[in-house]
């Protein structure tokens, strides 16, 4: 597996806040990396610029072995997309929300917007208000946009955090199919180190900004080397 | 309605009670009038008394038990009159003598002759004050108004541009101006709202058998008051009629027009024609009982008393040079024959 | 009568149906983009726009009155007492209605909804037309709140033009000028003439986007 980002000395400053404080991070094309910890932590953060949604602050993160520039090319924001922890759809059908990135793309794509509301289970629904569904139905409307897409890169932030199980169950299912099926890279935040260890590859620890603990995800909770990982590991960190 | 006022009031003694009484039922009147109730019947003014009615609701009756004294709140007239007549400055320098006389208040409403008559129709008015002689004969045979009096007149002007397109300057008559501006169908702004100038300028043009129409593009019908109408044919250019007055108050604000009928002065006006007679008609209370019908009439013998024309016959001269209205009453006539 | 009526409806809705679309179509962008992206001295701006929302239509009036005088600056136009004066005097009264309440509607549009439509991939422009289109029903009411305002306004359309018989007269000024002549009758008729046509170009406004069931 080649590696896709690299991020080097990167920093997120908010005013006076060090929110993200990265000595360096690799992320491998088509694994799952699981990045855990507190609230406040900067996992969203760090998200957001993988997404390239934000610049960092200082340092330099590359992808797919160029540099990305403070301000990144479309083309290159438009290989990654994000599922947040609420669902945030359109006030429109379940039908127009998953198009809805292939719109903006100048895309039609009928049969994609099929076959990806077919991979969550929502076919019936295709013509209802998307709002009007419940909150794991949404939540799978919002997946289901986001793969329409086929990204080179998924990002999930907390996706099943508000769900039942048998949501999560179905999401999580979609998530390592699409990634076994399409190579596709995905870095999720989860507060879930039950998920994590289902689901990932490699797990890391995002502590006040700085990345304490990053290794598969079997050493990661079988032989934690940071004491801080031990500690979150082991369920004694409060937080 | 009670017919015979007269019969309330035969003893002193009796006077006061009926006084109290009045004052009870019109503070009724004015509290059921305010909750909107056009049915309600208000007590008739009183034509003879000696004490002026109140219109205060919250006034007290007096205390005194003998003669009845003077109400020292100030009553108010409402004035229906036309725009030019507000606008000359006139009843601003005449009506503070009648508020002192008479310790009153008058609430001047100035608007289109049409409109100020109309106040009068609906008892919105106690008394009007228009140039429109013909209107005002069917004010008063309707039964809206009692008891005409003439108080003064003025004249009316042609004005237009200084270069004068159409050639009019100096004419004798306004119908010959007319005739001369449809022919050559140069801009004319006309006031068209049935005022006592749109009168006056309708019948000028039916002397000379004319009926311009809006399509023909240069008559301009606006539908605004004389203020109005004088600055758009400054702006657009255009002849206009006006009374005198208005035309002297707002020459400053008009550099590009003239007078090019009328002559510099009443005395030069060599177009009779263009003579503006007024009149003043106190609102017929048996019509229109709630109306204050005996300060209306003071006010109309006021204006008409030889005083107050000799103050007419003055407002002016210092200001333009010239007086704006001459004074027409009965009285002064007697007095300078 | 009724031959007469109908320049007189006709030009109100042509003014000011000119005048909003207008002003809707300068005034909706302006307003998303001052929500989406504040500027430095945003909330100085925020003032201007919203003490312009309470500016008496007289007195746009007479600006624009001032302006394209013969003796004014732009008196070269030659638009006073026409149309395209009282169309303008209408765009101005209008523009900050719309400017402010499409701004205080997209405002109140979910900030992580924009986040979430830059993830997927929206440029700049592309996340404007998205908000603006959850926040429809604010924005509808911006147009409507703006329609309202001037289809009934008097003040500035007798000044910039006139109230000139067979060109520049329009509902309101007619219903001025007949409850000037006395005819209060015929002015309550043109003023329930008034009413109804704000009645139904609102119902047509209103449909036009469609009200969807949440």
């Amino acid at each position: 597996m080649a590696e896709l980002y690299r991020l080097t000395a990167v920093k997120k400053i908010y005013g006076d806040r060090v929110a993200l404080n990265i000595a360096s991070l690799t992320v491998e094309g088509g694994e799952i990396l699981a990045i855990v910890g507190p609230s406040g932590a900067g996992k969203s953060t760090l998200l957001r610029l993988l997404n390239f949604l934000e610049p960092p602050s200082s340092g330099q993160l590359w992808f797919a072995g160029e540099a990305a520039p403070v301000q990144p090319p479309l083309t290159l924001l438009r290989r990654v997309t994000t599922v947040f922890q609420r669902p945030l759809l359109l006030n429109r059908s379940v039908r127009g929300n998953v198009a809805y990135g292939l719109q903006l793309r100048g895309e039609r794509g009928e049969g994609q917007v099929e076959a990806a509301l077919n991979r969550v289970g929502l076919t019936d629904f295709a013509d209802r208000p998307a709002r009007a569904l419940s909150g794991g139905e949404m939540q799978r409307v919002a997946l289901a946009r986001a793969l329409v897409l086929n990204p080179d890169v998924l990002l999930l932030d907390e996706p099943t955090a508000n769900l039942d199980p048998y949501n999560v169950g179905l999401i999580e299912t979609i998530v390592r199919n699409q990634n076994e099926t399409q190579q596709t890279t995905v870095v999720m935040v989860t507060h879930n180190i039950f998920q994590a260890r289902r689901l990932a590859h490699r797990t890391g620890l995002l502590l006040n900004g700085e990345l304490v603990e990053l290794a598969s995800t079997a050493d990661f909770f079988e032989r934690p080397r940071d004491p801080r990982a031990a500690a979150f590991v082991k369920g004694e960190m409060a937080y | 309605m009670t017919k015979n006022h007269n019969e309330a009031f035969t003893q002193p003694g009796e006077e006061m009670r009926s006084l109290k009484f009045f004052n009870l039922m019109l503070v009724v009147a004015l509290m059921l009038a305010a909750c909107g109730g056009a049915a309600t019947t208000p007590p008739p003014a009183p034509t003879a008394t000696t004490v002026p009615p109140t219109q205060a609701p919250t006034n007290p009756p007096p205390t005194s038990t003998t003669a009845p004294t003077p109400v020292p709140e100030p009553q108010t007239l409402r004035l229906a009159t036309t725009t030019s007549t507000a606008d000359s400055g006139l009843l601003d320098a005449i009506l503070p003598d009648f508020e002192a006389k008479y310790n009153a208040r008058v609430d001047v409403v100035a608007v289109g002759t049409g409109q100020a008559l109309e106040l009068g129709t609906k008892g919105d008015a106690d008394v009007v004050l228009v140039h429109a002689r013909s209107r005002e004969d069917k004010f008063v045979a309707d039964g809206d108004g009692l008891n005409r009096l003439d108080v003064m007149y003025n004249d009316f002007v042609l004005v237009g541009p200084k270069d004068d397109p159409a050639g009019v300057n100096g004419l004798a008559t306004a119908k010959e101006a007319f005739a001369t501006i449809a022919d050559k169908k140069s801009a004319f702004a006309s006031r068209g709202d049935d005022s006592g100038t749109h009168s006056k300028e309708k019948s000028i043009w039916a002397s000379a058998t004319i009926t311009p129409t809006v399509e023909s593009g240069w008559y301009l019908s606006i539908g605004q008051g004389m203020g109005e109408t004088l600055l758009f044919a400054n702006e657009k250019l255009a002849y206009t009629i006006s009374d005198r007055g208005t035309w002297l108050a707002q020459q400053e604000n008009l550099p590009n027009l003239t007078v090019v009928v009328g002559g510099a002065s009443i005395a030069e006006n060599k177009d009779k024609g263009l003579l503006n007679p007024y009149g003043v008609i106190p609102v017929n209370p048996e019509k229109h009982p709630g109306v204050n019908f005996e300060l209306a009439t003071n006010f109309a013998e006021w204006i008409a008393s030889v005083e107050t024309q000799k103050a007419i016959a003055d407002y002016g001269k210092d200001k333009f040079g010239e007086p704006l209205f001459y004074p027409s009453s009965v009285a002064w006539k007697a007095a300078n024959p | 009568m009724f031959a007469d009526l109908f320049p007189i409806v006709f030009l109100s809705l042509y003014v000011s149906g000119v005048a909003l679309a207008v002003a809707a179509v300068v005034g909706i962008p302006i307003g998303a983009a001052m929500a989406l992206r504040p500027l430095p001295g945003q909330r100085l701006v925020d003032l201007i726009v919203y003490t312009g929302m309470g500016l008496p239509p007289v007195v746009v009036g007479l600006a624009v009155y001032l302006l394209l005088s013969r003796s004014g600056p732009l008196g070269i136009l030659n638009w006073l007492f026409t149309p395209p004066a009282m169309i303008a005097a209408q765009t101005i009264i209008a523009l900050p209605l719309v400017i402010g309440l499409t701004m205080s509607a997209v405002q109140g549009v979910d900030p992580a909804l924009r986040l979430q439509v830059r993830a997927l991939g929206a440029t700049p422009a592309q996340v404007m037309w998205t908000v603006l289109a959850e926040a429809k029903l604010g924005v509808m009411a911006a147009i409507v709140a703006a329609f309202g305002g001037i289809i009934s306004e008097v003040g500035a359309v007798m000044l910039v033009g006139g109230n000139i018989e067979g060109s520049t007269r329009v509902l309101t000024t007619a219903i001025v000028l007949e409850t000037r002549k006395g005819n209060f009758e015929l002015a309550l008729a043109l003023g329930g003439v008034l009413l109804v046509l704000a009645f139904v170009s609102n119902f047509l406004l209103l449909r036009l986007p469609g009200r969807r069931a949440n």
